[in-house]
């Protein structure tokens, strides 16, 4: 029978292999440098504040691979031989396979910034990175200071997890509000309000222009670009964005751009060769999804439908509509369908702000046929089924504002807001009418 | 691999967990407190009892509000669980193992040797401990304190006081808050005032009530149909018979009206006084309980053995207690053997008829195995096997049930042991009365957690908090709700969802266990396919 081997034990690989297993017994080894066990990513961060410890990642006792038998190989994969099949390993080892799936995932983008290889100075996103920080970041008397670059959702993650430790941080945001290339700018601004009630010194429009050692080759400062300051600091995180993991695969006949290219079936442009979750780019974009997309949930899904694939019912992978969350600190954030930071033509955003500053909405709608686009909710819980049944209907944006409370998904005699959000559209109509 | 990691994580002491000036000042408060229980086990001489029992509860319950507002009220609304495992006391570090020691040897003195704790025999006066808790004893009741009234204070007052910080714990979040004022409400009336106003009502002579905490149903409160029980209820007038009657209509029509609608919650994480324990002083070690599947099998087969014998041991206790003749009282021991035969013959046939499906096979299999025993033994009886109900006599029955379920279990092991095992051990792992909501909950209840489509990160944060072991992530990860009988509802795993994936919820019957393959969010043909 065929041996599917995947490299990297992630969500995206971690979910081929499983639903492979359940629509075959096709021999399936799994491969990762990383860690022995699958173990959640998007954790790592609870692992640092001391919510949970690491064994609490793992989705899965280390019982069910071996029942489910699934073949765990640690190593690192040096070079691919597409033409015998062969991967070759960094100890010298190597592995044929019949079926290879690259699910290698992202790294920390790094760009050329002087000392950013100094000790000190570590990305997020691997759980080595995890460790370094415990080394450099284990207290506030060992790290006096952070320096954050980058203001996205990892940056603030980190900005989180030491700040539960009592260290003082310096947050790098290169735009003019945080993260406000997605989140419109009141959203934005709200958030960035936040951040600062959490006593972090947030800078916003900084560029990091380089960063210093100290005699023992460790960090001991950064400068801005924009004002030359130099901040005194014990370590530095880089946590301006990700991008695919596959510099090992550029000497191989697998074509790559960015990412690993892949067609809609997830097929690279070798035959028995395809790439799922944060390290492949869609040669065509699917929809307004950008071609590389690093989130769990397209891993997920490109490994649900490959499996399907390898399992000889050939499927095309096919998002459904967009959806999203994340948590910046104390406040929860979900997204459903399509919400730009600024409208697209003939679009509009319609938005609600709660007094306490915590909770809001904003919703993208078309000023024309006054069709629902999408949601983003900040401390109030939607329901996903409900969003996209009613972007499946197409429905319009008055009928979702007055439907509001059938997607609240907020916990039980929790207070509702809907009655203050229909008041507050009705509100704005009144205004757009009379002007 | 990973001993690098956990070594660091373990041994240093992360800044961020260490204790402010005031939480020091509210603990040197609290332990203030419990050094005057210290003075007085040692039999410490103390002039005015009254007036260091007020100080010493009062100490406590400074110390813990100060504690709270501290820890809590500094800081902005929202989940507080920074450092709960770099924290001695509630990562089964050396804290843990002190308290837990503390807590065990605790249980067993006040069971099993209350005279170190200065219980007087034949008529003495009280001294040490119980002796201080005099004044208040009287107050209330007008008799001496015993060493359940110590007990039920201090049970009391850890419910009160660690609800206070609960609440603060969850500002945000208004299921918790309500939940907790509800235990902290039934814990103080109910468990505690209530019992002993009846107890002052039995100075007259009319009176003999039983102690009776008319929130604790059996078989949780096993000792219901105890002879001393029943002859105290139905020699005290007709306070008394309603009681009784209240006692079985809440077994047989309200719990299972409640259950069905809102799940077994509404009586462990709103009512019940174990779990407003849990809940209050055990919050700290909810984290601690095992996720494994190696424990939920243990869990299932413990916690129904113990059901079946608590049925057995009741059901002896009242053929026992009733007579031979009808003509003196209707229920007679073979009319009363014949309709709990008859009754449990029913709920398996239904069971079995329409639930079948639902059940996992080892659940069918101990389905199967708990009748036959049940039926062997009536059988036995009934052909003159056997001359005692059941082969052994009610009485030893009911005394072994005593000692090893109610004292050793739910007591020593399931109090004492909270900050080894979690706080819910004794819920999870030994409560009839849980397995017997927790069945209906499985079977017949328009109670559920949803989970949110395709939202879920699998980070774990809800199965690591979740006290009664459930492995929450497995449900949630798969689009698949929570339809478990141990789920007691307490809704930590929807407050620390950093996703909001999770949602305690009553709906329909139908729909209610999903099972989804491939999740919301993804292609809905493949959906489709995969449900064919
Ligand atoms: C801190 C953090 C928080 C996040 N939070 C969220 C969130 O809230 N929501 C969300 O949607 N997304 C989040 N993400 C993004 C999400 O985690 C990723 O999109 C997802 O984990 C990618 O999964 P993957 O399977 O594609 O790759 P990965 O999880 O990166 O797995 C790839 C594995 O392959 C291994 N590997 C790579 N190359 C080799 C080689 N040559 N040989 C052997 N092994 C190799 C890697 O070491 C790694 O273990 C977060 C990411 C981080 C870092
Ligand atoms: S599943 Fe959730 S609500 Fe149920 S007991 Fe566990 S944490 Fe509580
Ligand atoms: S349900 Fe929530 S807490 Fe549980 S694993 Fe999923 S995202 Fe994490």
């Amino acid at each position: 029978m065929e041996h599917i081997v995947i490299i990297g034990n992630g969500i995206a690989g971690v979910t081929a292999a499983r639903h492979i297993r359940k629509l075959s017994n096709k021999p399936i080894s799994i491969i990762s440098s990383e860690t022995d066990y699958f173990f959640s990513r998007t954790a790592l961060m609870y692992v640092y504040m001391g919510h949970m410890k690491f064994e609490h990642t793992q989705p899965y006792e280390n019982w069910f691979w071996e029942k489910n038998n699934l073949a765990l190989v640690n190593g690192f994969v040096k070079t691919i031989d597409t033409n015998t099949k062969t991967l070759y390993f960094k100890d010298g080892q190597s592995l044929s396979y019949d079926k290879l799936i690259i699910a290698t995932g992202s790294k920390p983008n790094k760009y050329g910034w002087p000392g950013q290889d100094l000790k000190g100075v570590m990305g997020m996103y691997h759980k080595q990175d995890l460790e370094q920080l415990e080394t450099y970041a284990p207290n506030n008397l060992v790290c006096k200071r952070a320096v954050i670059v980058g203001g996205g959702l990892i940056g603030i993650e980190l900005a989180e997890m030491l700040n539960s430790r009592n260290i003082p941080v310096t947050f790098l945001v290169r735009e003019s509000s945080f993260w406000n290339g997605v989140l419109p700018n009141a959203e934005s601004e709200m958030i960035n309000r936040h951040i600062k009630n959490h006593h972090i010194d947030l800078r916003l429009s900084s560029n990091l222009k380089e960063i210093i050692s100290d005699k023992n080759g460790q960090v001991k400062s950064i400068i801005i670009e924009e004002t030359g300051e130099e901040i005194p600091c014990n370590v530095v995180g880089l946590t301006a964005g990700v991008s695919p993991n596959i510099n090992f695969i550029k000497s191989s006949n697998i074509e790559t751009n960015k990412g690993v290219l892949v067609n809609k079936y997830l097929e690279t442009n070798i035959p028995d060769v395809y790439a799922i979750g944060d390290c492949a780019e869609q040669r065509k974009a699917i929809g307004l999804r950008r071609p590389v997309e690093a989130v769990w949930y397209t891993g997920r899904m490109m490994g649900e439908t490959l499996a399907q694939t390898i399992c000889g019912h050939k499927t095309p992978y096919n998002p459904g509509h967009w959806f999203n969350s994340a948590k910046f600190f104390d406040i929860e954030y979900q997204t459903y369908g399509w919400v730009f930071a600024k409208p697209k033509e003939n679009h509009a955003h319609f938005h609600w702000k709660h007094k306490d500053d915590t909770k809001c909405i904003t919703i993208e709608y078309h000023t024309i046929s006054n069709e629902f686009i999408g949601i983003n909710n900040f401390g109030i819980r939607m329901r996903h089924e409900v969003f996209n049944t009613w972007l499946n209907e197409k429905r319009t944006m008055d009928y979702v504002i007055n439907h509001l409370s059938d997607a609240n998904f907020d916990p039980e005699f929790y207070k509702h807001y809907e009655q203050d959000i229909l008041k507050a559209y009705s509100n704005q109509l009144q205004i757009q009418t009379i002007s | 691999m990973n001993s690098q990691t956990n070594q660091s994580m373990s041994l240093a002491n992360p800044e961020g967990t260490n204790l402010s000036i005031k939480q020091k000042t509210a603990i040197t408060f609290g332990v203030l407190g419990l050094f005057i229980f210290l003075l007085a086990i040692f039999n410490t001489n103390l002039p005015n009892k009254a007036l260091f029992l007020i100080s010493s509860l009062g100490l406590i319950t400074l110390g813990t509000i100060l504690y709270s507002n501290n820890a809590y009220l500094t800081k902005p609304k929202g989940i507080k669980n920074d450092g709960v495992f770099f924290k001695s006391i509630s990562s089964r570090g050396t804290l843990g193992w002190i308290t837990g020691i503390i807590l065990t040897s605790f249980y067993i003195v006040l069971y099993f040797i209350p005279q170190y704790l200065g219980l007087a025999s034949n008529g003495l006066p009280n001294t040490g401990l119980i002796a201080l808790f005099d004044p208040l004893s009287k107050l209330l009741s007008g008799n001496p304190a015993s060493q359940w009234f110590v007990y039920g204070t201090l049970y009391t007052l850890a419910i009160l006081v660690f609800g206070y910080k609960f609440m603060l714990k969850y500002r945000h979040n208004r299921y918790e808050q309500l939940r907790t004022a509800s235990v902290m409400f039934f814990q103080l009336g109910f468990a505690f005032l209530i019992p002993e106003f009846m107890s002052r009502l039995n100075q007259s002579p009319n009176y003999n009530l039983p102690y009776y905490d008319l929130k604790s149903m059996w078989p949780l409160n096993y000792y219901l149909f105890d002879s001393w029980s029943i002859n105290g209820l139905l020699s005290s007038g007709s306070l008394g018979l309603l009681m009784l009657v209240f006692g079985v209509i809440s077994i047989f029509v309200v719990s299972p009206i409640l259950t069905y609608k809102y799940g077994k919650r509404w009586y462990c994480s709103w009512v019940c006084g174990c779990g407003a324990l849990a809940e209050t002083a055990g919050d700290s070690f909810r984290q601690l309980s095992s996720k494994k599947l190696s424990a939920w099998k243990l869990e299932r087969w413990l916690i129904h053995t113990v059901l079946v014998f608590s049925v057995i041991m009741t059901t002896a206790m009242i053929y026992t207690y009733l007579g031979k003749d009808s003509s003196k009282f209707w229920l007679t021991q073979s009319t009363f053997l014949t309709s709990v035969g008859v009754f449990l013959t029913l709920v398996f046939a239904l069971v079995m008829l329409f639930k079948r499906k639902e059940l996992g096979k080892d659940a069918r299999y101990g389905a199967y195995g708990y009748f036959i025993v049940i039926a062997a033994l009536f059988i036995m009886h009934y052909t003159g096997t056997t001359d005692e109900i059941f082969l052994i006599k009610a009485s030893s029955l009911r005394s072994a049930y005593g000692l090893y379920i109610g004292s050793i279990f739910s007591g020593v092991i399931g109090t004492g042991f909270y900050p080894i095992l979690g706080n819910r051990v004794w819920c999870r792992f030994g409560c009839p009365m849980a397995a017997i909501l927790g069945f209906q909950q499985r079977l017949f209840s328009k109670f559920r957690i949803t989970t949110n489509g395709g939202q879920c990160i699998s980070c774990g944060n809800c199965s690591t908090y979740c006290e009664m072991g459930i492995d929450v992530r497995a449900y949630a990860q798969k689009g698949e709700n929570i339809v478990r009988s141990s789920c007691v509802g307490c809704g930590v795993c929807s407050a620390v969802c950093p996703r909001g994936v999770l949602k305690l919820e009553n709906g329909t019957l139908e729909g209610r266990i999903n099972s989804n393959d491939i999740l919301l969010g993804n292609d809905i043909n493949l959906i489709d396919l995969i449900k064919r």
